[in-house]
């Protein structure tokens, strides 16, 4: 099975603050891909990396066997990206700004069509200044979504939103996945990752420290001895990344 | 519906049949948008040159010749006050029936005051010989002391040597109203290309609507492009509500073609709108922004023949101003409206324009940040 994304051993520094440190990891063609890891453990930069919109001190990245260098302008219509602070033009209606995104690509649905797989029909001619997080953060996956990408990348899709969204945000994904897509995608809900994702890679001060099926990963801590409630992956989280808050 | 139940690469079109335009296109409309939903933003465009113009035809009404303002101060010199105030009042008398000259009545100690901020051109004081106060670096000073000279000798009965005939003559266009018209309109020409460009670019890198941008297959060339574009236009109401207000309320005669005004107003937008996005490539906060526009900008106010001839500097600051956008701006409108240029004619300005169109915006395009 080809790879969707593959890449070794990425490095990337800000002066003193290694984000990145030797990370590497590959996801296939129709996975959900987990980055999961504290404030501060190098997510945002990893994927900024996989967007081709860092470039790494140090490792390769394929994305859909192509590579950055030599292949950006086919890379940028197959590809679906939100990133994690967008905030779109305040005085264009929903409906503009997607029209705006779906000018740039090649193909892709229709404005309508969009409109419809994030229920904002109701909201096509408001501004985006008047619309709730959970409706801007839809907008902004109608966005990621209008070239008919190949692989999506979400970095925390779900930040910050009622269980309601959040669960309407699933339902798209779920959508996009079973046309075909492949999903990266960070979070810092441990629920989100184990209900949406195939395999999870736990991300540390810029290493992998764990990656496998949310599943194995629960098994292979074992189940807690006096057991209130299954394992969840949650647990898993805590035990290997600390308990005590990043300061740093 | 058909597209959920076919799947992801079945619900896909090509653009023709998704219904938007090419994304030059797409991203001009946005940004006309934006534009037209900022009340403030149209204000700034379309009515300060009305305002500038309506207090243009204030400060300088059609027709008039502007007569000269002098204020009449008492001898120190005599002996008694008394015959001192008469022989103010005896003078001022002589004065005020002048036509073109117009007495203040500023108390006395305050002349010289008045005389500093500008309120009066020059103080007589009524000694015999009278004795006129004024600095001679004012020309209307200098002006005053001839007029106010003359009708006072005139007055005392001295015989004229002869009557010279006057022969006046109104030249539409000579005056400086005239001259400072089509200044006004570059200024304006060169202010929202900059602020309305930098601005956006700067709000939008802020916002990491940039990067976003840049993660998408838009092609860079045409999001730098797309204010410049939505800037043109706005052009034509821009110039041409003061130019008609020029041409209707204060008589400024309009000597060129309206093509060849077009054609050099589309091209001073294209050289601010590129340098306006050179100057916003880089920048990240709005204060600094604004730091680096009133360094591009100040200079040009004063230098670039404005509000006053740029053949005041010496000739070697000339060639340095001569290559500034605004002063190519500035004389090529004047050219036009005031002289009938010709785009020909024009050449030198023109060329200078259309550099400052290209090279800042190829600098732009490869330093531009995204994020
Ligand atoms: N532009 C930058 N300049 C300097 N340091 C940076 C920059 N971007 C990120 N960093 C640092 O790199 C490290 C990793 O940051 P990153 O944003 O990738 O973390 P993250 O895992 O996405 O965190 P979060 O969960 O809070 O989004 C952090 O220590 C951060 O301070
Ligand atoms: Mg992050």
């Amino acid at each position: 099975m080809s790879l969707a994304v593959n890449c070794r051993n990425l490095k990337k520094r800000y002066g003193d603050v290694v984000a990145v440190d030797g990370l590497s990891f590959s996801v296939s063609r129709g996975e959900c891909f987990g980055l999961l890891g504290p404030n501060g453990a190098g997510k945002t930069t990893t994927i900024e990396i996989l967007e081709g919109l860092l470039t790494p001190d140090d490792g390769e990245v394929d994305v859909l066997g192509l590579r950055w260098k030599t292949h950006e302008h086919e890379l940028r219509q197959r590809l679906g990206i939100q990133l994690q602070e967008t905030q779109f033009t305040d005085k264009l209606t929903v409906e503009e700004t997607l029209r705006l995104f779906r000018s740039f690509y090649d193909r892709g649905p229709t404005v309508s069509d969009l409109l419809a797989r994030v229920e904002l029909e109701a909201k096509r001619r408001s501004w985006v200044v008047k619309l709730s997080g959970g409706q801007k953060q839809r907008l902004s996956i109608a966005c990621a979504l209008a070239g008919a990408p190949d692989l999506l990348f979400l970095d925390e899709p779900t930040t910050g939103l009622d269980p309601q969204s959040r669960r309407q945000l699933w339902s798209i994904m779920g959508r996009f996945r079973e046309n075909g897509g492949t999903v990266l995608l960070t979070t810092h809900y441990m629920d989100e990752a184990q209900t949406l994702c195939d395999r999870v890679a736990i991300v540390n001060r810029g290493r992998v420290i764990a990656m496998d099926t949310p599943q194995a990963l629960i098994a292979s801590f074992g189940t807690p001895t006096r057991v209130v409630h299954e394992g969840t992956l949650e647990d898993v989280f805590m035990s290997l990344t600390g308990r005590q808050l990043r300061e740093d | 519906m058909k597209t959920e139940a076919t799947g992801r690469l079945a619900s896909t079109e090509p653009r023709a049949s998704s219904g938007t335009y090419h994304p030059l296109v797409e991203l001009t409309l946005a940004r006309l948008r934006e534009f037209l939903r900022e009340p403030e933003a149209i204000f700034w465009t379309f009515f300060f040159p009305i305002v500038m113009s309506v207090m243009m035809a204030i400060a300088f009404p059609a027709g008039a010749a502007r007569p000269v303002r002098v204020a009449v101060e008492r001898s120190s010199a005599a002996i008694e006050p008394s015959s001192a105030t008469g022989a103010r009042d005896t003078l001022k008398a002589s004065l005020t029936a002048e036509r073109h000259i117009v007495v203040r009545d500023i108390p006395p100690g305050d002349e010289l005051r008045a005389l500093r901020n500008g309120e009066v051109d020059l103080i007589v004081v009524a000694s015999h010989p009278p004795t006129y106060r004024f600095d001679p670096t004012r020309d209307e000073s200098r002006l005053a002391r001839l007029v106010v000279d003359e009708a006072l000798k005139r007055a005392t009965g001295r015989p004229d040597p002869w009557q010279a005939n006057d022969e006046t003559i109104a030249i539409p266009g000579s005056r400086y109203v005239d001259w400072l018209l089509p200044g006004i309109i570059a200024l304006g020409v060169m202010n929202n290309g900059l602020w309305s460009i930098a601005f956006v670019t700067v709000q939008a890198r802020l916002k990491k609507l940039l990067k976003r941008l840049a993660a998408s297959p838009m092609r860079k060339r045409d999001f730098l492009m797309a204010p410049i574009v939505a800037r043109l236009v706005f052009l034509a109401p821009e110039v041409g509500i003061p130019l008609a207000f020029g041409a209707l309320v204060l008589g400024t005669p309009i000597r060129g073609g309206l093509a060849s005004l077009g054609i050099v107003a589309v091209l001073g937008a294209l050289a601010f709108g590129s340098l306006g996005l050179l100057i916003a490539s880089r920048v990240r906060t709005f204060e600094a922004i604004n730091g680096l526009m009133n360094l591009a900008t100040v200079p040009m106010w004063v230098l670039s023949g404005v509000f006053f001839s740029a053949t005041n500097f010496p000739g070697w600051a000339q060639p340095v101003i001569q290559a500034l956008p605004l002063t190519a701006l500035v004389d090529a409108m004047r050219g036009v409206v005031l002289e009938g240029a010709t785009l020909v004619d024009l050449r030198g300005e023109l060329a200078t324009l259309a550099t400052w169109a290209v090279v800042p915006f190829a600098i732009a395009l490869r330093i531009f940040r995204w994020r």
